[in-house]
């Protein structure tokens, strides 16, 4: 009680020390180099299937720009030949509008034909791209996938793919603007060389304001897109904790700190639109000073009879797409190097190693092996130099179930994973129906094995989608007496649509422990002789505990069993009991016989905790004081 | 658009689909209200619009001013000395010059101006939209999915926020160019203006057709992609169920499908992009070849002048561009009134559960909670209601334990007391003041609910204890940590107390979550405490030792425990048995035991397997002798 006086009174006028709203993540980095050629290579060999189609679009580019250069040719030929005075011909009209004709049936083709075949093969590429990241992440080594946050992997299968779409897109437009570029540029020196030099002098002009505007520009846009996902952040955690929020009244905190963060992105936006709409002016001018320039000295020409009038029309629709084609230029040197970033890192998720796979000659493991599992003398861990587990020997014979018990970070868990072959061990050997696993084929392991996971995760789909998920050719009267003897049918007709309800995503629309018996049920259907099995550790209500424990033992029956128990019924029904403590095995026997023995087991059942998890290796030194981290 | 992030738009649920397409009416009083709305930005918005007016007139005048530098250079106009004709042709030089910086200016300030109202308008809508999820009831939160919530916070608002700039503005730009410029092109030359404008409709059709088109497969587009994301997703988090079952032949034929069917949608909506793009070409081309061609007629006729020739093809190079993007402007204005629609809908929704008027502060004396025949039905639960007739009394010191079997109601109990719902017959009051005439902010402060499903914020873990008072002293922090239990643990890590947890911040398992939260529940010092099934993955040890540290200052507030586990509670003063939404039987764990009713089954059902243990409380050798604040010292 002596604690309520003395800082009782906070001072809450002032801004509060202790808070924020929403979390941002470290962006990753955004821009790369502009150009490097050993990604290139790489996304190349996933454009090279394409490459037919891309010179197809890339010579439709071209044609498409020839005609947006011809037509204003036309123009001209049709002034200067068809009418101006005392050159009035009606077969120049009629030559004109012919290949004025002709250039719009050629533009309509390849336009069609550019962006279509870009747009499609475009969207090929990515499709393909993502579909290779993720089927290598279907190998990759486990080790990597733990160290790894999802969200950071969903980013690369996403953000960075669609940011190569863009990049393939704009690279074939691109060429475009280079030939319009250059085609204007031509164009406008052919027809007079002079007020060519003239007109275009205003084109490096721009070139070089746009070179100091874009770091700038970038920097203002970069700072908008920032602070836009940082609110964005702030308030998906608003609504995603607005229970939390309101039961310990946090609105008005939450509201201010919000408006800081909101306003800073207002800030931000009104800056970057500064920097994007400085521009217009300058091109406006620019394209003012160009024309001006037709204008007076072209003009002076055609007075003095050293320049046709169509010349002049002609020069006066070519300024008019002058500076289209830098602006865009401009822009996909950041898509580039935008592209390049993300290059970068598409790549680096294709290079992860895959550790674990088929050796050459690896055998099926047939149905008939006898379904025992060993270990001898192995040894394991994920870091060099830490094992985890330390020269391990035990032998499960068939049939028999055998409990794994330990605290956290005894090894367990691992044991169960080397079974499965998820890691390769440092030494020694895991046999599975007396084949060493790195001998057998991964799937045949799968086949054989089957497993059930602490967190019972589920997939979207139906219920009956996801109790045979591994065994998709089940049939639906299979399914159904799986479901039974687990005990989950009756809870599973009570869905609105039984079997066919769709579950929400990883099953959210379940209990735990409705998703625990739907997951056992799948083991089932799975048919496998062995199971390996982790517990889960979250405490169910009784009922459902009970019609749990009543699974595990259909589950079980006429299976080799090696499971990982947290609950004391488990462990007591297992035949025999292996105790676990920092990667080695401290004690092995039945519950009598390890009671009898007054061990580490012995100790920590009468510690009477619900779980054996959750338990700090300092609590099980009897004199310890306080409990190190766990 | 397509740079849009793939999944980036969640599945819509149910509870907006009917306003997927709102009607006309309804349209319209959103985009009028949403004008309104622009509308409190009085200055910005009428510097735009005439911005916006000048810019598309000054714009009119170039082609009019090539033309008749054309003419001049031809000689036509001023037929006089050569030095006259040059003149001429600077002063048109130098007009054009003017001209093209001034409309850059305004285009400019249009530009500018039409973002900063756009944007002015979505600040105003986020902090609205903001505080009104904060606002919204339990019961609101229950009905309405957070994907959705989400999509409409950000994606909706949007809509909403761009129809200034991509809506009206665009109104009042193709007004004045093709109604000014129609009116200009036709009163000098009726057959050539009718043909510079030809393509005008076709295209505004076509375009309008087209963005339509696009929007409607944007929507099936961007659920087939959350299904490809969802796939990947589930794929990723749980990568080892799938390899646990050697599923990647299974898994990856699930992505091919849902990669296949994105893949043709997106090639469909290339097909519906690319062949209105290439129309649009087609028929600006093809008008232009017959002004080329009447045009050139009437020139060899002596009809009009090379110039006005080039004075109407270069006024439909510059019509051309927001023509074809009227498309984007229809696309707008549907967009703006589904996406309003659904966004007022929330922002008009009404608070189901507020300040009564005149409230005034919980005052709490000798913290005695009372539930009198207390009744409660979920909004939408037809048939039986989920709680009826719950009394109880508990006063300061005393502890209540709450069991029975899942879905029977004890959690309800629970969110009634900070009117987290409303009751729908009977009252709850604290000292004698019913909970629903006082303020809201003062009944939240004073009762801590400690939830089942804690939700930790992405931020250290100093700032998630103090998150309901910010402004605590480090002290305080450590000794709610340390009743909880995670002291030890905390000053373990590397960071300390600054060790960042949450969705993206250090993982803790289930059972340290859940202390932090009993700590974050604690920093409160609320008068009234409830478990709410809330120590469910902390091992009964450690849950003895929370106990002993907090029944120091017990005395002061009543503690409602809800557990399956009834070593939790089974030391209470009062333990209800509820079940089926009424309590069934009361009265400490001796007396519940001698009835050898329900809670006798239950306790049987618990400790049989394990019966040869030491009784299940307090029986961690040394360390806690008995532990429950509700037994006063």
């Amino acid at each position: 009680m002596s604690t309520q006086s003395d800082d009782d009174k906070e001072d809450t006028s002032g801004r509060p020390t202790k808070a924020v709203v929403g979390s941002h993540r470290d962006e990753e980095e955004v821009f790369g180099k502009a150009y490097d050629p050993r990604i290139v290579r790489r996304i190349w060999s996933f454009v090279k299937p394409y490459q037919s189609r891309i010179f197809i679009s890339v010579a439709a580019v071209l044609v498409f720009t020839l005609t947006q250069l011809a037509i204003p040719l036309v123009i001209r030929y049709a002034i200067d030949h068809g009418m101006t005075a005392g050159r009035l011909d009606q077969s120049v009209m009629i030559a004109a509008i012919g290949a004025f004709s002709a250039i719009i049936l050629i533009n309509y083709a390849a336009s069609y034909v550019q962006e279509s075949v870009v747009g499609k093969v475009a969207e090929n590429v990515l499709s393909d791209l993502r579909r290779a990241m993720f089927s290598h992440l279907q190998r990759v080594s486990l080790s990597f996938m733990d160290k790894t946050e999802v969200g950071r992997l969903m980013s690369r299968l996403q953000g960075d793919v669609n940011s190569m779409q863009e990049f393939l897109e704009t690279s074939v437009m691109s060429v475009g603007d280079i030939v319009l570029l250059f085609g204007i540029v031509s164009v406008l020196l052919w027809l007079d060389f002079r007020l060519g030099l003239l007109t275009l002098s205003t084109m490096p002009v721009l070139f070089i304001v746009r070179l100091f505007w874009l770091p700038r520009a970038k920097v203002a846009f970069m700072a908008a897109h920032e602070t836009n996902s940082i609110a964005n952040g702030a308030l998906a955690e608003g609504i995603h904790g607005v229970r939390t929020v309101q039961s310990l009244e946090r609105q008005h905190v939450n509201f201010d700190l919000y408006d800081e963060k909101v306003l800073a992105n207002l800030n931000a936006h009104l800056t970057s639109a500064k920097y994007a709409q400085v521009m217009v002016p300058i091109v406006d001018t620019l394209t003012g000073i160009a024309m001006a320039t037709v204008i007076v000295v072209g003009g002076s020409m055609v007075l003095s009879h050293s320049l046709d009038i169509g010349v002049m029309v002609a020069f006066l629709f070519y300024i008019q797409r002058f500076f289209d084609p830098i602006r865009s230029l401009t822009m996909q040197y950041s898509v580039m190097q935008r592209a390049m970033a993300s290059g970068q890192r598409i790549s680096e998720v294709l290079d992860v190693p895959v550790d674990v796979s088929d050796r050459q000659g690896a055998v099926a493991l047939s149905r008939d092996m006898d379904g025992s599992v060993e270990f001898r003398n192995v040894t394991f861990g994920y870091r060099h130099n830490q094992p985890v587990l330390k020269n391990i020997s035990f032998r499960v014979n068939p049939g028999e179930t055998v409990a794994l018990v330990g605290p956290t970070g005894s090894g367990k868990s691992s044991s169960m994973a080397l079974v499965h072959r998820f890691y390769d061990v440092w030494s020694g050997e895991v046999l599975v129906g007396g084949h060493d696993v790195r001998d057998l084929t991964q799937d045949s392991l799968g086949d054989q094995v089957a497993m059930v996971l602490q967190e019972p995760f589920l997939f979207s789909g139906s219920v009956l989608e996801n109790i045979r998920y591994h065994k998709t050719s089940a049939s639906r009267e299979e399914v159904v007496r799986a479901a039974q003897a687990v005990g989950a049918h009756d809870f599973i007709e009570n869905l609105p649509d039984g079997y066919d309800t769709e579950l929400e995503q990883r099953g959210g629309n379940l209990s735990l422990g409705q998703r625990q018996l739907i997951s056992f049920a799948r083991a089932l259907v799975a048919d496998a002789k062995i199971l390996v099995l982790d517990e889960a550790t979250a405490s169910i209500d009784s009922y459902t505990e009970m019609l749990i424990q009543k699974a595990l033992i259909t589950l079980l029956e006429g299976r080799t069993g090696l499971v990982i128990a947290h609950r004391l019924a488990t462990i007591r029904g297992a035949d025999r009991i292996i105790v676990l403590q920092n990667g080695e095995i401290v004690e092995s026997g039945n519950h009598e016989q390890l009671m009898a023995r007054k061990g580490l087991y012995a100790r920590l059942y009468t510690m009477n905790y619900a779980s054996f998890d959750d338990i700090s290796e300092g609590e099980l030194e009897p004199d310890a004081a306080v409990g190190k981290a766990t | 658009m397509n740079t849009q992030a793939i999944g980036g738009a969640p599945e819509r649920g149910k509870s907006f689909a009917h306003v997927a397409e709102a009607s006309w009416g309804k349209g319209l009083s959103t985009l009028l209200r949403i004008v309104r709305m622009t509308l409190r930005h009085p200055w910005q918005v009428a510097i735009t619009i005439v911005s916006t007016f000048i810019a598309a007139t000054l714009q009119l005048f170039i082609p009019r001013l090539l033309g008749r530098a054309i003419d001049q250079a031809q000689g036509v106009m001023a037929a006089g000395a050569g030095a006259a004709a040059e003149q001429a042709l600077w002063n048109t030089a130098l007009t054009l010059l003017v001209v093209s910086i001034l409309r850059g200016l305004f285009t400019m300030a249009q530009n500018y101006y039409g973002e900063a109202v756009g944007h002015r308008t979505g600040y105003e809508l986020r902090l609205a939209f903001y505080e009104k999820i904060q606002r919204l009831s339990f019961a609101y939160h229950d009905r309405v999915h957070t994907g959705d919530l989400i999509t409409l916070g950000l994606l909706d608002l949007d809509g909403v926020r761009m129809f200034f700039s991509t809506g009206i503005l665009r109104v009042v730009l193709l007004g004045v160019l093709i109604g000014v410029g129609a009116y200009l092109l036709i009163s000098t030359d009726l057959v050539l203006g009718l043909l510079s404008l030809s393509f005008v409709p076709f295209v505004a059709w076509r375009s309008s057709v087209t963005q339509l088109a696009l929007r409607s497969t944007w929507l099936t587009l961007q659920e087939r992609l959350s299904v490809l994301s969802r796939v990947m997703d589930e794929n990723l988090g749980g990568i080892r169920v799938v390899r646990a079952f050697a599923a990647q032949r299974h898994e990856l034929e699930k992505f091919d499908r849902a990669k296949l069917s994105a893949l043709e949608l997106a090639d469909q909506r290339v097909d519906i992009r690319v062949s209105n793009t290439s129309a649009m070409n087609f028929s600006f081309l093809a008008a232009m070849g017959l002004v080329l061609w009447f045009g050139g007629q009437k020139v060899i006729a002596g009809q009009i002048s090379v110039g006005t020739l080039a004075q109407f093809l270069t006024f439909m190079t510059i019509l051309q561009m927001p023509v074809r993007q009227l498309g984007l402007m229809v696309n707008s204005f549907a967009r703006a009134s589904t996406c309003g629609t659904r966004l007022f809908e929330l922002l008009d929704a009404e608070l189901d559960i507020e300040d009564a008027p005149g409230a005034k502060d919980l005052v709490v004396t000798d913290g005695v909670l009372r539930f009198d025949n207390v009744g409660f039905r979920y909004e939408g639960a037809g048939g039986r209601p989920t709680l009826s007739g719950i009394s109880f009394e508990a006063r300061s010191g005393e502890t209540i334990g709450l069991v029975g079997p899942p879905g029977s109601g004890k959690s309800t109990i629970a969110h009634l007391i900070p009117r987290f719902y409303d009751v729908t017959s009977g009252t709850i009051t604290i000292d004698g003041q019913d909970i629903r005439e006082v303020t809201l902010q003062s009944l939240r402060k004073a009762v801590g609910v400690v939830q089942q499903d804690a939700f930790l914020f992405t931020t250290s873990i100093e700032n998630n204890i103090a998150y309901g008072n910010p402004w605590a002293r480090e002290t305080r922090i450590g000794q709610a940590a340390e009743y909880a239990q995670l002291h030890n643990y905390i000053i373990g890590l590397p960071a300390g107390y600054t060790t960042v947890v949450g969705e993206r911040g250090a993982s803790l398992s289930g059972g340290q979550r859940q202390r932090l939260t009993i700590a974050r529940s604690l920093m409160l010092r609320p008068s009234v405490l409830v478990f709410d099934d809330s120590t469910a993955a902390i091992d009964a040890g450690t849950e003895q030792r929370i106990r002993a540290a907090m029944k120091r200052f017990a005395k002061d507030r009543v503690t409602l425990i809800i557990s399956h586990r009834l070593s939790s509670l089974m030391h209470a003063d009062q333990i209800l048995f509820v079940e089926g939404g009424r309590i069934v039987e009361r009265g400490t764990h001796e007396e519940l035991l001698a009835l050898s009713g329900r809670y006798r089954a239950l306790y049987d059902l618990q400790l049989r397997p394990d019966d040869d243990r030491p009784v299940v409380a307090g029986a961690i050798p040394g360390k806690v002798e008995t532990g429950f604040p509700g037994k006063s010292a």
